[in-house]
């Protein structure tokens, strides 16, 4: 099969690898009908997160259609058109029993911090992703479920991870009505977050980015108020401004390891890897919120320390609230929210690439080039 | 303001908010959000039919994290360890706890040495790296490079150019090695 596989920091290319085979009774293989590049897997690219290793496969957002499953799977058959959360899970152990799947103890070997996600280097336990023609997906009773009908391949490949991620995360910030928000970061979850922000009764929405074209989708998309950082001297002294000094009162952080706004953290963050990651956003976030608010993390960072801003957070008497997203708890609700026609995941695809062009879509993705906001990988084009 | 008690005024009532944006309040309720309690005991909520996983064969020696109690029931079978970045991220795995830096800088370090393993043994197979086509630079043409960089005020402009460093550096430094060495043996 045909697969993209890491060749080193910036460097990716497509080879020709086995089809992923069954290697426990519950299994499947799956394959791929279209995949999406994620901005967490930029940070992949760039050699970011520790035990990445050359070949292998990225990819944690993708759907396909059942291609062989093992000998204990009872609730897929061969042929089912499927959709795959980022999360590999049991749906039994401590965590899992409590619905936290997406902190599963039972999936990653190399971890007992992170549980196992696709794709996403050794550190989340070392599964080939599904930038690739087939992927193998462990416990197809519990991660996999069936697309509707009615649901479209772009629609679905977007709540594997994007959609419900953001989703998640404004469930994280305890928005209560008319609570001013602010979200930080505007590409595909900075976007969604806005919008979930809305569904939830937030009275404001504020969206702070440097990229112009992603901060007019923000106005557009998700009807939010939007702020370019580089046009001030300082953002925060900006959104205390706007907020009659108070501050706002929830802050979805989507931006994660490689934060601009701050060259030096960014440096030693994302290039010098002396960091976790670029903690500019965090501490934005910290330094913006009012006192007593909340800032929800839906960034992802590495697993070592960063220089975060701990000291106003205990003294602002600030709630951080922070997880990966377990995707499939909030499939029912947002399946709802897109028959409603309250959200449209889709609209904010603006690439579709082949799979032999993947490294052309990770450069333009990463490179911020032609207005990319999200680009979709199709195996078989 | 802050210095008041009353909260500032927003700039839009509910009912023109529910007039602009489509699903305004639809999970206004906090306790009638999916993930609302966050940890919710449901062992059946998920589909497993089992108390504890059956186990995937240990098919090689598969590495693990020392908080661990045991290899995990299931786990990932991409890219074994193998050659000095093997060795390297065995001694980070066996040694160090994720707690200590340790673990995590060595790992690192691995993942570099891994990247200049897989490159010679790329080249003595007759596959060998192509940083213009594995980075993808040769689609900037159709992708806008200037329009979409500058007069735009972004502030990622400034560590650009360090990618093309972290890329190219190494191929540099190869290729100065490999020059000087031929022109060595040539003497």
């Amino acid at each position: 099969m045909r697969a993209m596989v890491y060749r080193g920091p910036y460097r990716i290319r497509v080879e020709e690898k086995d089809i992923p085979r069954i290697e426990h009774p519950n299994d499947a293989i799956i394959k791929v009908t279209l995949a999406a590049i994620c901005g967490s897997d930029l940070h992949l690219f760039h050699g970011l997160m520790p035990d990445t290793r050359v070949g292998h496969t990225f990819g944690h957002e993708f759907i396909g259609v059942v291609h062989e499953v093992g000998g204990s799977v009872q609730n897929l058959k061969v042929g089912d058109r499927v959709m795959v959360p980022f999360n590999i899970y049991c749906g039994s152990c401590f965590f899992c029993a409590r619905g936290l799947y997406s902190n599963c103890h039972n999936v990653n070997a190399n971890a007992t911090a992170v549980g196992g996600i696709y794709g996403y280097s050794h550190t989340c336990g070392g599964y080939d992703g599904g930038q690739a023609e087939y992927v193998r997906v462990p416990f197809a009773d519990v991660g996999p479920a069936l697309i509707p009908d009615w649901m479209a391949d772009e629609d679905a490949v977007l709540l594997t991870d994007a959609l419900s991620t953001a989703y998640f995360g404004a469930q994280l910030a305890d928005i209560h009505e008319g609570d001013v928000v602010l979200v930080l970061g505007a590409g595909p979850v900075g976007l969604f977050a806005a919008k979930s922000a809305w569904l939830m009764g937030a009275g404001r929405v504020i969206v702070v980015d440097h990229l112009d074209y992603r901060l007019e989708k923000a106005r557009t998309f998700a009807h939010a108020e939007t702020y370019n950082f580089t046009e001030y001297d300082d953002i925060v002294v900006h959104l205390k401004k706007i907020t009659d000094h108070l501050g706002v009162d929830r802050v979805i952080e989507a931006v994660g390891a490689e934060a601009d706004g701050n060259l030096t953290q960014h440096l030693t963050g994302a290039k010098l890897k002396l960091q976790g990651g670029s903690p500019v956003a965090l501490n934005w976030a910290i330094d913006g919120v009012r006192k007593g608010g909340t800032v929800s993390v839906l960034g992802a960072y590495g697993p070592i320390f960063s220089a975060v801003k701990f000291g106003d957070a205990v003294n602002k008497g600030l709630t951080l609230r922070m997880n990966q997203a377990p995707v499939k708890r909030q499939w029912p609700r947002l399946f709802s929210h897109i028959q409603n026609g309250y959200l449209k995941p889709s609209d904010i695809v603006t690439h579709r690439i082949p799979l032999e062009h993947i490294a052309d879509g990770y450069h333009m993705f990463s490179a911020k080039l032609d207005e990319c906001i999200k680009t979709l990988v199709v195996p078989n084009a | 303001m802050a210095y008041i008690a009353d909260k500032p005024a927003l700039p839009e009532t509910t009912e023109q908010l529910r007039a602009r944006i489509p699903g305004w309040g639809a999970d206004l309720d906090p306790a009638d959000r999916p993930s609302v309690p966050r940890e919710k005991l449901d062992p059946g909520a998920s589909g497993a039919r089992w108390d504890f996983p059956e186990r995937q064969p240990e098919l090689a020696p598969r590495e693990r994290s020392v908080e661990h109690a045991f290899l995990t029931p299931v786990f990932g079978t991409s890219c074994p360890r193998k050659g000095l970045s093997g060795v390297l991220r065995t001694l980070a795995y066996q040694r160090y706890s994720e707690g200590r830096a340790a673990h995590w800088l060595i790992l690192i370090a691995a993942d570099r040495v891994d990247v200049l393993e897989s490159s010679v043994s790329a080249l003595r197979a007759g596959h060998p790296d192509n940083p213009l086509t594995e980075t993808g630079v040769l689609g900037e043409l159709k992708r806008h490079p200037l329009r979409s960089r500058f007069g735009r005020g972004r502030a990622d402009l400034a560590h650009q150019p360090l990618d093309v460093l972290i890329v190219g550096a190494p191929w540099l430094v190869a290729g100065g090695l490999a020059y000087a060495a031929v022109r060595r043996l040539r003497r």
